[in-house]
């Protein structure tokens, strides 16, 4: 051990970093003006209250300061952005007509294959546009609605009128405005009432092209007593100049339903990733997420529950992996709303060769909300004595009448612990493999099985040589 | 004395500048069991880490040879392997690596052969009712949430299995009932049974009257001052430190 540095690999990000040549058959313009808005809202061929409210979106935008309270933003410049690209290709329903190089890039990330072992049905955007949408039978059957954002406005425009930015509005904040205004595919999910769908959903985000930004709109909603997993997946090459990730999350949990909707994130380290997720559970409702977040230069990420259903619950898991140029905000928010509600907070950061994970929560609780129970855990991991991490957990309460557990610790990688591992003819690199494995185990065995073998390659804790 | 098989000669250490042990000579036959007494502070837990390769103990004079090879610039997975085991006095917590996993890739490594799932289950099993372990520690988190005595179980349970050639025992007595000192010896005596050689490191002398020591040290401000037989336990325990100070610490 003694005059050794033992190295612990970064995120191996070979299958990511496949760029694909320009596949666009549109582009709009770089930065954002009323016309480009017009523009995107005619070729998507949109109702006129949607283009009403991209361009109220637009001005909500224009109003609001960059936030300036959590990561550095001012090297974002959105006049570089391009905001809409539209792969060249019509959405598919089987692989095989999605075009070679596409196709080959969702093989790489092992999309088809999960489609064929495990999942009830698959959408894969590329860019702005979703290439590719497909589902079971026996759900369509079950009445269960699976679809890109796009066509649902189309197809199911009342349904999406109602809920489309009811829970994110575009005041939330400047990227949700921008959201609003720029909006493109995502995915749109319908369960009906008491349907449970035991196989999950995936959506993938691949993000092909340099300078954009990509905006997809996750909206989905799970009718009193239905049961549904949704997984997103997110990734991109990597580029020179920056990327920006704005993306929305609605999810409606009706009264005894359950939703669980699991992310992993792996976005390139030249993205702005500024999404916004947020929950509202009605009665006895269940919303679980779990959320990884590995990629990305910068990430501001902080899912929220809504608890307004008397005995409705959250439980909220999440991984963050910070390494070099890397500052991830991350966390979550939990509005106990109603009486006897519950929520558990599980978070996990590592950061290693100077990267900054900050775990920023809020837990706050209404006047009305009695006997809530909530339970908040988060903690740290620094590989190294060049990577940061901080904790800042708000905690907001209007009665007393309430049950709250916090815990937050933050650590660098024991020696001593090491040295113990060692003393058992475990190598330092096995010991310290075993140790960043074992901080994780916790989150790692709440994710579906693939997602626990991609988390493990992902933080990638093969172990380079000692250097003398 | 078997002469070759463990030796330390003149050994001194140094703690960030501060020389803790000032030549230790000690040597260990095959299959002997060797005591270390002293009072606080008197060295015995570096020596304990020295012998074992922690980074902090700087090794600034003498040797240590198990069967004849240096061990003195080795890391402690490299002793490990070589056949050195040490019982921590406080064994870290690890999360997320379940005893079960830890010991097989412990057994892995230190005997260089790959551990096949099912007989390493049957063996931990085995070595685990010895030492009357509830079979679910098995699948608890290495050391998290064990009480003290657990811990130190724990520790000879994983002695046990990885069978290594010479074991330190440091303060392994301190901190348990009377039951499971009874326990703890007879899972020591079993590992010396077998031909393998301890040194057991305490301030008390709780486990000696299980273990039949062949030699008794006192380890007195980094030296050896006196080696006798269970008369110098007993010497202790009448006269106390403080006296046997006097006697032989010129």
């Amino acid at each position: 051990m003694k005059n050794k540095k033992t190295y612990i690999k970064d995120i191996n990000r070979t299958i990511y970093d496949i760029k694909d040549k320009d596949n666009s058959i549109y582009k709009s313009q770089k930065g954002l003006t009323p016309e480009i808005i017009k523009e995107i809202s005619s070729k998507k061929n949109e109702p006129k209250w949607m283009l009403d409210f991209r361009l109220k979106s637009l001005n909500i935008y224009n109003s609001k300061p960059m936030p300036e309270w959590a990561v550095d933003l001012s090297d974002l410049d959105m006049d570089d952005i391009t905001t809409y690209i539209k792969p060249n290709t019509k959405q598919s329903h089987s692989w095989e007509d999605v075009p070679e190089e596409i196709k080959d890039t969702f093989e790489r990330l092992g999309l088809p294959e999960a489609e064929r072992k495990s999942l009830a049905g698959v959408g894969a955007q590329y860019d702005s546009e979703v290439v590719y949408h497909n589902i079971r039978k026996e759900l369509v059957d079950q009445g269960i609605i699976y679809m890109d954002m796009d066509k649902a406005l189309h197809e199911h425009e009342e349904i999406v009128k109602e809920y489309f930015m009811k829970l994110i509005t575009p005041d939330d904040h400047k990227f949700a405005a921008l959201h609003g205004a720029v909006w493109s595919g995502g995915s749109f999910v319908y369960v009906p009432k008491g349907v449970d769908v035991d196989i999950p959903l995936q959506s993938y985000f691949r993000l092909n092209a340099p300078g954009a930004g990509q905006f997809e709109h996750t909206l989905i909603i799970v009718e009193k007593g239905a049961k549904l997993h949704f997984i997103e997946g997110c990734s991109a090459p990597q580029y020179k100049v920056n990327n920006l990730h704005a993306g929305c999350v609605e999810l409606f949990i009706k009264e005894d339903a359950t939703l669980r909707y699991s992310t992993i994130e792996n976005w390139s380290r030249n993205m702005y990733n500024l999404n916004t997720k947020r929950a509202i559970v009605e009665k006895n409702g269940t919303i679980e997420w779990v959320s990884g977040s590995f990629g990305s230069k910068v990430s501001m990420l902080y899912p929220m529950s809504i608890l307004a259903g008397e005995g409705a619950r959250s439980e909220f898991t999440g991984i963050t992996f910070a390494s070099k140029g890397q500052h991830l905000d991350t966390g979550t928010k939990v509005v106990h709303a109603a009486p006897r509600t519950t929520s558990t907070v599980n978070s996990k950061s590592i950061s290693k060769n100077g990267g900054y994970a900050f775990y920023r929560g809020l837990l706050k609780v209404t006047k009305g909300a009695y006997d809530c129970k909530s339970t908040v855990s988060c903690e740290s991991l620094m590989l190294d004595n060049d990577s940061k991490s901080d904790t800042l957990p708000i905690i907001v309460l209007n009665n007393d009448n309430i049950d709250i557990g916090h815990e937050a610790k933050i650590g660098r990688i024991s020696d001593e612990a090491i040295f113990y591992l060692m003393s058992r003819g475990i190598d330092e690199q096995e010991a310290k493999a075993m140790i960043v494995r074992g901080f994780v185990e916790p989150i790692t065995k709440e994710l579906p099985l693939e997602y626990a073998i991609e988390l493990n390659n992902l933080i990638n804790i093969e172990l380079e040589g000692t250097i003398g | 004395m078997g002469e070759h098989f463990f030796n330390i000669n003149n050994l001194k250490v140094n703690i960030d500048d501060k020389e803790i042990l000032k030549g230790v000579n000690l040597e260990v036959g095959k299959g002997e069991t060797h005591i270390i007494m002293g009072p606080n502070g008197s060295g015995k837990s570096t020596l304990a880490y020295t012998l074992m390769g922690h980074p902090l103990y700087k090794v600034t004079n003498g040797e240590i040879n198990l069967e004849g090879e240096s061990l003195k610039d080795l890391s402690a997975d490299k002793r490990a392997i070589k056949g050195m085991f040490l019982s921590f006095q406080y064994p870290e917590e690890v999360d997320g690596v379940t005893v079960e996993e830890f010991l097989r890739t412990a057994k892995t490594k230190t005997w260089g052969e790959m551990q096949r799932i099912l007989p390493f289950k049957k063996l931990l099993k085995e070595k685990m009712e010895a030492l009357e372990m509830d079979e679910s520690y098995a699948t608890r988190y290495l050391n998290l949430g064990f009480s003290g005595g657990e811990k130190k179980k724990n520790e000879i349970l994983q002695m046990s299995i990885l069978e290594p050639k010479i074991a330190i025992l440091d303060e392994t007595d301190s901190g348990l009932d009377v039951d499971a000192i009874r326990i703890v010896a007879q899972g020591v005596k079993k590992f010396k049974d077998k031909e393998r050689s301890i040194v057991v490191i305490t301030h008390y002398n709780k486990l000696l009257e299980y273990l039949a020591p062949d030699y008794i040290h006192i380890l007195m401000d980094g030296k050896i001052i006196k080696t006798g037989g269970m008369e110098l336990a007993k010497e202790i325990d009448e006269n106390g430190y403080e006296e046997i100070r006097k006697k032989y610490l010129k």
